[in-house]
Parts: structure tokens; sequence; C-alpha cells
């Protein structure tokens, strides 16, 4: 029987349009190969870098009312260890594609830790141009439609992988970023990254957040999310990944219906657990069925339609 | 699961209600959390000290009306924390992870330095079921002996048996907790290890579990920063221990046997060996 969830994206093959999103868990294999046992379509792995980060210190979160805040600071053990953590997912022949999410300080940093993690045996890359608290890399990056493309176009040169590019959201013009992002080469694009956001302590008075500043997920940002991708979608031809306070399947095919090809789960891993995959994967395919659609591919961006 | 969890994960600011010097270097601190009172044992807290860090920590009280950290000084966030007084201000997020399950009949309490924390609202649950304790306590010396009269009073009342060993001799029996956990069950047959302390000391408790076919729980301690399981700094093979855990099942800890007793990830993600 055809699998009417299958996708594809960016020549990835996907048996469900779930994926796990970067920076959730996959800092190790091991725990790659966990959300692909719960059922995630694709996996996106932590952020690597040349060398190893520690991150910030804590507190790296805090909960606010209807998401999360974070401000990890990009910890990972840098390219040399973490290829290996690559290298043990894709021994494990699984079929579910591995993306690895790569950033850098500067183009060649891109390029380099790009060019490993290709050789490692991923099966393509996602560009964190959209980190919103690190000084010198990510949304400094991203907000910044030249230097979005030169990171893109040095890649997509030296390295024969798809490339996927995360977007921030903290922009005047997400499509302006997006269309400079497409021209370079992007293969595919990744909305939305976390909002820059702040949380402060009342009693103390203190800004909570070790780095004060951190990033806003959950589904505090999904309707962000759904603006971006629609207004995204309208714009460019390549697919769309929507991420931003996805937790239910009603937000993924929300997300879908504004023209995602796919979506990546985050922080509802928190509040759903690793199941959110399974249940949200259960909950289109039922949706699917009661509205008569063959495939999943037909409701990727209906609502642009009459 | 999910409401419970947001929840929990909400900054709350409590006062320092008590503080009370347990050994030269720990210090328990009390404060009142409706949350934490509901605690169960083994769970954990994040603890907040605000301009310097924010750490995880076991409750080593839970009761209705007050819950404790107990808190040794080993780095910069245990030493401000060390120099806060009656009536100041801790921020806390939690109870987080799971709990030790309690069994029926006649257990083996093993705990090592300040993995006592965790044990001691275990063993107050273990006595209000009637189950047969035989808590063995080991520090390296007297002086870091913790919770002793606590566990010496829980105990009296109860036909459990409580023996105290120190590496130099200076408390109690001379030597290494685990042989004395290894002379008690060639000798006797128990229905459950619990156990918290140094990894190494945890480790060899599993193997004496195996050993004597009895089954094992033991409260692991990671790196964290989220503590709601999202951001992988406290993994362990496949487990997760701020959720998954802290505690974990001789079965479970078999699985992850190439990581558990032998390394541990560092704020960067790379391998630290134990």
């Amino acid at each position: 029987m055809r699998n009417r969830l299958a996708v594809e994206i960016a020549g990835l093959k996907l048996s469900n349009p779930t994926m796990l999103a970067a920076g959730i868990l996959g800092m190790t294999g091991t725990s790659l190969k966990e959300a692909i046992l719960c059922g995630a379509g694709a996996v996106v792995t932590k952020s690597v870098g040349l060398k190893p980060r520690e991150g910030y210190p804590n507190p790296t979160v805090a909960q606010a009312a209807c998401g999360l805040l974070n401000a990890m600071g990009l910890p990972n053990p840098g390219i040399d260890e973490f290829k290996e953590e690559i290298k043990e997912v894709k021994q494990s022949e699984t079929r579910v594609p591995l993306i690895a999410s790569i950033y850098g300080f500067s183009t060649s940093e891109f390029v380099k830790v790009g060019k490993v993690v290709a050789e490692a045996g991923a099966d393509a890359l996602e560009l964190n141009v959209s980190c919103p608290h690190i000084k010198e890399t990510g949304a400094e990056i991203g907000q910044n439609p030249d230097l979005v493309a030169e990171v893109i176009r040095e890649v997509k040169k030296n390295v024969k992988k798809p490339v996927f590019v995360k977007l921030t959201p903290n922009v005047a013009n997400i499509v302006g970023v997006a269309k400079a992002a497409v021209e370079a080469g992007a293969d595919a694009l990744t909305a939305i990254n976390t909002v820059r956001a702040m949380a402060i302590d009342v009693e103390t008075t203190r800004p909570i957040l070790a780095n004060k500043i951190g990033g806003l997920s959950g589904p505090a940002i999904k309707p962000i999310a759904v603006r971006c991708v629609y207004e995204i979608y309208r714009e460019v031809d390549v697919p769309i990944v929507g991420c931003g306070g996805i937790t239910s399947w009603q937000d993924a095919v929300e997300c879908m219906l504004a023209g995602a090809s796919a979506v990546q789960i985050g922080t509802a891993i928190a509040t759903r657990g690793l199941g959110v995959f399974k249940s949200i994967t259960r909950g289109v395919n039922i949706y699917l069925r009661r509205k008569g659609f063959r495939s999943v591919k037909e409701i990727v961006g209906l609502s642009h339609h009459r | 699961m999910s409401a419970y969890l947001t929840t929990a994960n909400h900054l709350r600011i409590v006062k320092i209600e008590n503080i009370k010097q347990e050994t030269p270097t720990v210090k328990s601190f009390t404060f009142k959390d409706k949350l934490c009172s509901k605690a169960r044992p083994g769970q954990f807290i994040m603890v907040w000290i605000p301009d310097v860090d924010e750490v995880p920590m076991s409750l080593s009280g839970i009761s209705p009306h007050a819950c404790s950290i107990s808190v040794k000084k080993v780095g910069e966030a245990t030493k401000v924390l060390h120099q806060r007084k009656t009536g100041d201000y801790l921020g806390i997020r939690g109870p987080f992870g799971n709990d030790f399950r309690v069994v029926r009949g006649k257990v083996m309490v093993v705990g090592g330095g300040t993995g006592i924390t965790s044990l001691m609202p275990l063993v107050e649950s273990l006595v209000k079921e009637n189950v047969e304790v035989t808590f063995l306590l080991g520090a390296k010396t007297k002086n870091e002996l913790l919770l002793r009269d606590r566990i010496q009073t829980v105990l009296s009342k109860t036909k459990g048996r409580f023996e105290i060993t120190t590496e130099d001799g200076g408390y109690g029996s001379e030597g290494i907790v685990t042989e004395f956990a290894e002379k008690y069950l060639t000798k006797e047959k128990f229905d459950m290890i619990y156990t918290c302390g140094p990894e190494p000391m945890m480790h060899r408790m599993l193997q004496l579990a195996s050993r004597f076919h009895t089954p094992l729980q033991a409260s692991l301690e990671r790196l964290m920063r989220c503590a709601i399981g999202i951001c992988g700094t406290c993994v362990i093979g496949k487990f997760r221990v701020c959720r998954d855990g802290p505690v974990f099942t001789g079965e479970q800890l078999s699985e992850v046997k190439e990581e558990f007793g032998h390394f541990k990830r560092a704020f960067d993600g790379r391998k630290v060996k134990l």
C-alpha cells in the first residue's frame, strides 16, 4: 500500500513529515537513534561547529506562559568528535535521513564543518544562520541577506549534499532573506528559529537566563511560524520545513496548509514526550483519510488556494 | 503529564527558612514550596542562585510543611549558596524526574557521600510501609558522614539495621561500603537494593546485585541544563537522566553498560572518564 504520509524534501525521502528539530537532544548518536525509534521521519543534529563549545552557564532555560526560553550557547563537542556520533547513526543502517545542523564564525568555518559532516554520512546540512543569542554567527549572519547568500554559495560549491537553511524570524522581512537564500542555491528552507526574548524575575529583580537574552520557542511562537511559512511559500519554489511551537497534529496540518512540506518538533518533546512524533503522524494520517486526501503532499500550501 | 511539567517548570522564589550545618562541607537548607511538598522520594529540583548558576539538587527532605536540600560545597554555585542566610531567597524549578519504587519485604539501602541525600526521603517512605531496611552508609572519613542522626532516628523505631563504614576507620567499621554490602548479600536474601552515591560504588553494587540475583534501583547524577528532557546534556545511552531517571533499574543500567560506571558527558558533550 502506498504511504500517504511519505514526503520528499530536497531529495531526502521521509516516511512521515515529522522531524526532530535542531538543538533538541541530538548531541549523541544514541539519542538521535532514539528519536528515530520513536518515529521521527528525519532527525536534525544539535548544531556543530569547528571547535568544542561549553555553551552558557545555567540557567539556560526559563519557562514562559506559553513557551520556553532558552540560551544554551551552542554547546557541542566540535566536529572532530561529533563526526563519530553521525557515523554511529549511519552505521545503524537506518533509512531515516540525518541532517547535520552546522554553524560557523566565518564562511570558511561553515565550509570546513560541512565537508566533515558530509564525509561522516550526513544526508543533508542545515545551516544555522539564525541562533538568536551568539555574537558573530547565527542570526548575525541570518539577518543579512548578503551574508546568508555568501555562506550558502560557498557551502554549495564545496559540499555535494542538499542544503537546508534555517531562517530567523527576528528580521523585518523574512521573505527577503528567504529569496536571497534560494537564489544562492538553498535546496530547502526551515522556518523558523526561536524568537529573541527575555524573562526577568520580579522577586530578585534579576534576568533569569545567564545570557539574559535567549530565544522563545513553543506554542507562543506557532502563529509567527505559520505566518512566516505562509509568506515565504508565496515567493519561493523550494520546499519549506515548518518549525515553531508544533505540538499537536492540528499544528502540523496548519503549518503544512501554510506551505510547509514537513514540520520540525522540539519544545513539544518536553510537554508531550518522545511519543509526540507518532501521535502527530497518527493524527495527520486520520485527518488525511477523513478529508479524502491520498497524500500529505496535497495539503502543502493548500490555504493559498480557494 | 503536560500540565504537570509546565507548572513544575515555572521558576518559584522561596525563602530559606532554616540552615543546618551537617558536616564541615555540607549544609541543609529548608524552604516551603507546595509542589516540592508533593514530590516523591528520589526526585530532584533545579536550584537557581541569581547571577551565579542553576544546579540540580536532590530533595533531602519532603514533608507537607517544609522541604530541604543538602548541599556540599564543591564549586562556585555551592560556595555562594553556603554563604546564604536564613531569610535569603532561592529560585527553584521542579520537582523533576522519576522516583524510587517502594517494594515490600526486606531491602538494602547503600549510600555513599552526598548520595545519601536522595535516599533519606526513600527510607522515610520505606519505614512508613513497614519495610525492613538494612542501611549501609559509607564515607571516606568521619567528617563526611551525612544525615547520620536523621537515619538513626528514623530507623530506631523499626527492626531495621544501620551500619556505618568509613574508609579510614575514623567512625563505624573500617572499609569500603560495598564490601559490607557483599557480606550481607552472601548471608541474607533481599527483595531490593537501593543505591545512590559515587558511580563506581553504584557500578559495584550493580555487579553484586546481578551476582546475588537481587533487583536494584540506583539514582544517577549527570550534568544538567533544561531538566525537562530536551537539551540532551544529561543523556546516558538512550536515557535522559532528568526525564527517564534519575532512578534506573538494574536492567536499564545493563542496557547502557558501555557508559554506566565508565564515562559521563561534559557541558560541551565530550566524554569524560569517571
